[in-house]
């Protein structure tokens, strides 16, 4: 199959005072796609034929390329991981799109994921709000019996849908303010439903917000377009638990 | 008092504030409306009621200025959080996309500022009297010096006002259609079973609030409510 792809190019990373710098979107023409590839082979067949021609290759971010990294988000068409719901970059198809197609690739834009070549973004702002207070802190010691403390069943499922965020962005790069307050509410609520979560609860809470908003995310106006992109369909429930437990928190602050 | 600070200054701060100050901008629009509808029952019904407004005196100024902060409050906290997050996405998309949010909810500063040229008008129509001084002063000419039905039966007879305030009622249903549920979701309610309820009701009462409030104007204009009864 054939595609034209419009791929933004950047060779040197954004600032925090200059955005813009450099980039522009490049126009290509691939003619030996197959459907059966997925999208990141059909980018590493075109950086193929860009190598033999003596051209720099796109640069893109991937590793497991099995939907659970959550490495590989680029914005495809203006949604992040492309066309099809509940699903990564890497696991998209190119039978999710015509033959014939224009597709246009961009990198995720906010102020917190500055492009750092190309579709690559530095996500470390995510990692600096998860050293805020996403985990809970234990001694080490030996390993209690795994069953001594009992979980209701509706807890840990709740838990669990939180727990399987991959911290790709994509709630970031979809919202219209650039918000990352589905990330953080996973991270808030994860930790909300399960006991062990309860020592740190409010710490948690105040910092983990904080942290968010001293990375310059914007403010979610509860449009939901980041459940629809998330590949792992976690759902804006978890931004009214961090609500909720932020504003519990900060009315109990001493 | 630094965690009210803090709290005021933070993304989620911010959000409370517009849901709390949302909440109460609709609770007066609610008893606007509720009051308003008294025109259907005539004549004395309206101007006894606009009468004991205003012998409210003092509380009635009370009421007047805890509006105006809420509602600057409201708008102050609109401007700031809509600012900061243009800030947040300094470099747009070449193909923006949609995947599931109404127009409602992407034009909420739009709208907002949509009602507050109506609101400033509102005031200048009917509590100043700058647009329409002629209409304004049958209202202190009439008995008791509060007929404001006369006032209002005038203006509304005229076709281009009515329908100007049936159109602005259309930009009120689409902010309080996304502002109500919104609201809920902003104060951490969020539930199987009552967020799909909620989403139901927000729609329902915001186009009773602004059907209710187009139905008086238009009511007017088409002669079903005026005259002399
Ligand atoms: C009749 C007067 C008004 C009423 C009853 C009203 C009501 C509401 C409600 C209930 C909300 C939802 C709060 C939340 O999301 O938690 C809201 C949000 C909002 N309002 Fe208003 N509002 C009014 C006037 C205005 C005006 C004059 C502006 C002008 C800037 C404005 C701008 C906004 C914005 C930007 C939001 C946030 C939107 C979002 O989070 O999606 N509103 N309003
Ligand atoms: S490469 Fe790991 S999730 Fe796509």
């Amino acid at each position: 199959m054939k595609v034209i792809l419009h791929i933004w190019r950047q060779a040197k990373a954004s600032t925090n005072s200059d955005f813009k710098q450099d980039g522009k979107m490049v126009r290509y023409e691939l003619n030996n796609a197959s459907p059966d590839m997925s999208f990141l082979e059909m980018l590493d067949v075109l950086n193929e034929q860009l190598i033999t021609k003596g051209e720099e290759p796109v640069a893109f971010d991937h590793d497991c390329r099995e939907g659970v990294c959550g490495s590989c988000g680029v914005v495809i068409d203006g949604v992040p991981h492309g066309p099809e719901s509940g699903t990564t970059t890497c696991q998209l198809h190119m039978r999710s799109f015509k033959d014939g197609a224009e597709i246009y690739i961009e990198p995720m834009r906010a102020k917190a994921f500055p492009v750092t070549k190309d579709l690559i973004v530095d996500r470390g702002s995510f990692d600096r709000i998860v050293q805020s207070g996403a985990f809970i802190s234990v001694n080490t010691g030996a390993p209690q019996d795994a069953n001594a403390i009992l979980i209701p069943k509706p807890d840990a499922d709740r838990a669990f849908d939180a727990a399987t965020c991959i911290g790709c962005g994509a709630c970031v790069a979809a919202c219209k303010n650039a918000s990352a307050m589905l990330f953080v509410g996973a991270k808030v609520s994860h930790f909300k439903h399960l006991p062990q979560g309860q020592v740190e609860r409010d710490s948690r809470a105040r910092n983990l917000v904080s942290a968010m908003d001293e990375e310059g995310f914007g403010n979610c106006t509860n449009q939901n377009e980041c459940e629809a992109v998330c590949p792992k369909e976690i759902s804006v429930r978890v931004i009214a638990d961090m609500n909720r437990e932020y504003l519990r928190a900060k009315v109990l602050e001493e | 008092m630094s965690w009210l600070t803090s709290f005021w200054r933070s993304s989620i701060g911010g959000k409370v504030t517009m849901a709390v100050t949302g909440l109460m901008l609709f609770g007066f629009l609610v008893s606007h409306l509720l009051g308003n509808l008294l025109l259907l029952q005539g004549r004395d019904k309206i101007n006894a009621y606009a009468k004991w407004l205003h012998d409210l005196g003092p509380l009635l100024w009370v009421m007047r200025i805890g509006l105006l902060a809420v509602f600057v409050l409201h708008v102050a906290t609109a401007i700031r959080l809509s600012r900061a997050n243009k800030v947040a996405r300094p470099v747009a998309y070449r193909k923006p996309n949609t995947v599931q949010a109404n127009m409602a909810s992407r034009s909420m500063l739009l709208s907002g500022l949509t009602l507050l040229v109506f609101i400033i008008y509102h005031l200048m129509h009917f509590t100043f009297g700058v647009t329409n001084p002629g209409h304004h002063a049958l209202k202190a000419a009439g008995a008791g010096g509060h007929d404001v039905y006369a006032m209002v039966t005038t203006s509304f007879g005229n076709p281009a006002i009515a329908i100007a305030y049936a159109v602005f009622q259309v930009v009120l249903f689409l902010h309080l259609s996304h502002g109500l549920q919104s609201m809920a979701q902003t104060v951490g309610i969020h539930h199987a079973r009552y967020t799909p309820m909620i989403k139901t009701v927000s729609f329902l009462v915001a186009l009773a609030i602004a059907g209710g409030n187009a139905f008086l104007s238009l009511s007017v204009m088409f002669g079903l409510v005026g005259g002399t009864q």
